[in-house]
């Protein structure tokens, strides 16, 4: 499995196609001696992805102590929208609170975590953004009047990353703030467009930014998020797959921009919940838009958002000098494997097989699931129709009805020994 | 999953290697099966990047486009790939038989097969009959005569495909899934070198040891139709980048799609061990005849089928679509006792003995006037039975033979048979091991809705016909 490695995955972890993510990638591996400095001059300060705010909790210092040397890893919209994937599982959730790279850590530990994306396909998606907008952002416009229903005929156009040079995050996070607040505050604003607005989002007592990949538009006092996507609405129809990613992704900008309207002062509800996607329609180019509703995915990231900020009721059942620290030297991990292998281990985690499509441990996961008999690794209405029994083995004894099954299984265990029974009947 | 289907996956994972969820098999396998492998370029909706075609494990075709930007060029597959599956479907379309009956109808003699590696295969080929069963043969874009045909024949087979029961375009790791259990979840049994590696591991290992070999995308390349990021990194994308080199390229694209072809025929080598189950006949015939309408629409200059379906014609193919689904889960059962022990498991169906018949009782049944034979058979079973008295039950033995079940306490269950007492038709008799199930192959008889022409004004009165357009015929390909 390890060949995967260095043939299959490792150019970012986006398959949502993110230009700036994958950039970052390619980044620590050209140029590995100049950023590594610039990173460790930066780390306090207000530059790159997540940037340490000074809240002083304990449970930071924590993170940080876990997390060792390495600098916290960049979120986007995608791996923030991931976090909601596996609300159950605690090894995500100290993984991400801690800013761990999870790509580096799984390869580190011998697997694949084949998150890679094909360069055309990163193409391709740039290819359609820029032509979405184009000339101002024209098809934009057009495509809003038709889904939203609005009679506008031309709308103000603002680049929010427009700042000048190589500012900060924390600069432009504060330029979108204003270009948004005066859209808002202003009563004779028609329509606006917003490209490139910069969020920022609490994840686990870390602000993080969001690299903007998406537009915000006021029409009739309302902001809209709009996502570009390269995937074909085809006769109407699209990839569920691809589009329910699009409207989880779209979930996090939506929620980023309530908690910036609330702490604007502005009423947070007029961030319709309703996005728009845009995609290219049939087999061309040329851009189509539809209406997601994002309600559901709003309420499964508010929710792990919440669970990661109560993180420290997970941290107290960890060991106490627990470290994920890969030990870097320049680049290269030194951390034993063995080592971190035990690190990682110790904290629970809830392998299912939606893992391998949502977290880049899943190999390693399901490796170790596999090894202590899990019947949630073969699925979990495997497990479900097992109900209540979680090991291989538990089920193979109990198909089996040699001893007498424990109190809790007794009903399952008649079943089993029925379809059993049945079964050698057919067989026989 | 179903509880038997779980125990199986349990006992797999026990065995290390995969477990038959059935006795025999269930899809019509042709002799000569048209595999099809194709590759999409990343990023693209339709784009072909290359396929492998043939009918035979030694006449492997590779297709490539060289430049898959360029739009001609894709164009040009097309017509090579149309040239390949027309006539291969065309030559069993054109062989017909006029079956006799209250109405005569046409029936093609055999039926094409075309298998494709796994369920994006299945999509990605009804996206290249959509892109190209619109296409004019003459004009601005002009195409090859044989693609707008390619396109109808694909969307024929994609929209017949979805019908449960029809053979006659199919996903191998569907048609494995169904055949065999492995310790696979769902999403990984979509990698048809895993699932394989499963049934049948190569010498020495394990299923999951095999398994997790047929994983690695440089053992395995990806089955397609999307390709492995890694291969689109490392060897593609210099080569498309660089100054043209055909033959290379043609030799790195058979070295994605060789693996897969020969994990195809080994496939067809494993279902064709298992023997035929008794519904595959009838279902094949169900094919032929849908092929031989097709080909009479095609020949008598029918349009291709419309972008969307009317609301009307589109609740009737749901409708159809629905009871397909049952009567080929029943069929299924009735053809299959590992199926049907499915079914027992889970309390639609049951097995005994039986131990009493009263084969001369008569009633007088409700608003009647005369006494009809109603006999009476008892069953005994240890089988949970949860069928209310009224229910209508079947038997696999006497598929012909109505019966409604009377009462069911203790393990003794009592059924009234009403109707199939033909001459020559037998009862059960005691000592005999029955099996009665409320599954029916014949299917649900549902409320019929209202032909397309007599759509109510209400719903917005008879669809117009859909008529592709010129805009359709020139649709930009970019
Ligand atoms: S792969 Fe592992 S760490 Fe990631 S969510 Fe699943 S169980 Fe948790």
């Amino acid at each position: 499995m390890n060949q995967g490695d260095d043939h299959g995955h490792d150019h970012g972890e986006n398959p949502g196609g993110n230009h700036r993510m994958s950039h970052g990638g390619n980044h620590r591996e050209n140029h590995g001696e100049d950023h590594r400095e610039s990173r460790r001059v930066n780390h306090r300060m207000d530059r790159g992805g997540n940037v340490r705010v000074n809240q002083g909790t304990e449970h930071v210092n924590r993170m940080d102590a876990i997390r060792g040397g390495s600098r916290p890893v960049d979120h986007n919209a995608r791996s923030i929208a991931a976090l909601a994937a596996n609300p159950a599982c605690d090894r995500r959730a100290v993984l991400d609170a801690a800013g761990i790279d999870k790509d580096r850590t799984v390869a580190h530990l011998g697997y694949a975590s084949r998150f890679g994306q094909s360069p055309f396909a990163i193409t391709r998606t740039q290819e359609f953004k820029s032509i979405v907008k184009a000339h101002g952002g024209a098809h934009v416009l057009r495509l809003l009047r038709e889904v939203l229903g609005l009679a506008v005929e031309e709308a103000g156009y603002h680049d929010a990353a427009d700042v000048g040079g190589d500012s900060g995050h924390g600069v432009r996070h504060r330029h979108t703030a204003a270009v948004l607040n005066a859209a808002a505050q202003d009563p004779a604003d028609a329509a606006t467009l917003i490209d490139h607005p910069l969020l920022k989002l609490g994840v686990a007592g870390y602000d993080v930014y969001l690299e903007p990949d998406v537009i915000a538009f006021q029409a009739a006092r309302r902001f809209h998020v709009v996502a570009i996507k390269s995937f074909a609405i085809i006769d109407g129809q699209a990839d569920t797959g691809k589009v329910s990613a699009a409207a989880r992704e779209a979930a996090v900008y939506v929620h980023a921009m309530r908690d910036l309207f609330a702490r604007l002062g502005l009423d947070p509800e007029r961030v319709s919940h309703d996005v728009v996607l845009i995609c290219p329609k049939d087999f061309t180019n040329f851009p189509t838009a539809c209406l997601l509703d994002v309600r559901l995915q709003l309420e499964a990231l508010r929710r792990q958002l919440e669970r990661l900020t109560r993180i420290d009721t997970i941290l107290d059942r960890l060991p106490p000098d627990l470290s994920l620290d890969l030990c870097l030297d320049g680049d290269t991990p030194t951390r034993p494997v063995s080592e971190l292998t035990a690190a990682v281990s110790a904290i629970p985690a809830r392998y299912a097989p939606e893992c391998l499509a949502a977290c880049e441990m899943a190999y390693f996961c399901r490796e170790e699931a596999r090894a202590c008999g899990s019947l949630e690794a073969i699925g979990r209405s495997v497990r479900d129709d097992l109900g209540g029994v979680d090991s291989v083995r538990t089920a193979i004894e109990l198909i089996g009805g040699a001893s007498p099954p424990p109190e809790e299984h007794a009903a399952i265990a008649e079943r089993l020994r029925f379809v059993r029974r049945i079964f050698d009947e057919v067989v026989a | 999953m179903s509880l038997l289907r779980s125990f199986l996956a349990v006992r797999a994972v026990r065995d290390g290697r995969a477990q038959p969820a059935a006795t025999v098999r269930h899809a019509h396998l042709s002799a000569e099966p048209l595999v099809f492998v194709p590759l999409r370029m990343a990023g693209e909706s339709a784009a072909p990047l290359a396929a492998m075609v043939g009918a035979s494990r030694s006449d492997a075709r590779l297709l490539v486009v060289e430049n898959p930007r360029n739009r001609d060029q894709r164009f040009a597959f097309m017509a090579e790939l149309a040239e390949i599956i027309v006539p291969y479907i065309q030559k069993y379309a054109a062989q017909m038989e006029t079956v006799e009956g209250r109405s005569a109808y046409e029936r093609c003699l055999d039926a094409p097969q075309i298998l494709v590696p796994n369920p994006g295969g299945l999509a990605f080929t009804r996206l290249i009959g959509r892109s190209t069963r619109f296409r004019a043969t003459e004009g601005p874009h002009a195409v090859a005569p044989l693609v707008p045909l390619l396109g109808r024949w694909l969307t024929f087979l994609h929209e017949r495909s979805e019908f449960a029961g029809s053979a006659i375009l199919l996903a191998v790791t569907d048609l494995l899934a169904e055949h065999w259990v492995t310790g696979l979840s769902g999403a990984e049994a979509g990698n048809l070198a895993a699932q394989l590696a499963w049934i049948d591991p190569p010498g020495g290992l394990t299923g999951p040891q095999a398994a997790l070999l047929a994983e690695d995308p440089l053992r395995s390349p990806p089955a397609g139709p999307d390709t492995d990021p890694g291969f689109d990194t490392h060897v593609l994308k210099p080569l498309l980048d660089g100054p043209p080199v055909p033959a290379r390229l043609r030799e790195a694209l058979r070295g994605q799609l060789e693996p897969t072809w020969e994990l195809m025929w080994r496939a067809v080598e494993l279902l064709r061990a298992v023997p035929d189950a008794g519904g595959v006949a009838a279902r094949w015939e169900r094919d032929r005849t849908m092929l031989a309408r097709q080909h009479a629409w095609i020949a008598e200059g029918g349009l291709p089928p419309g972008r969307w379906d009317s609301a009307v014609a589109a609740a009737r193919r749901l409708a159809a679509l629905e009871g397909a689904q049952q009567s080929y889960e029943a069929g299924k059962a009735f053809d299959d006792p590992l199926v049907m022990a499915e079914h027992r498991a889970e309390g639609a169906a049951f097995a005994g003995l039986v131990t009493d018949v009263d084969a001369d009782r008569k009633i007088i049944p409700p608003g009647g006037k005369r006494a009809v034979a109603r006999p009476l058979v008892t069953v005994r079973t240890a089988d949970p039975v949860r069928f209310p008295p009224g229910r209508k039950l079947l038997s696999p033995a006497r598929p012909k033979q109505g019966t409604v079940l009377v009462s069911a306490t203790d393990g003794v269950v009592v059924l009234q048979v009403n109707s199939g007492m033909t001459k020559d038709a037998t009862l059960p008799a005691p000592g005999e091991t029955v099996c009665y199930t409320d599954l029916d192959p014949a299917g649900v008889r549902r409320p019929s809705l209202p032909d397309a022409a007599e759509t109510p004004w209400t719903h917005g009165g008879p669809p117009a016909e859909y008529v592709p357009t010129d805009e359709d015929a020139q649709e930009a390909w970019s």
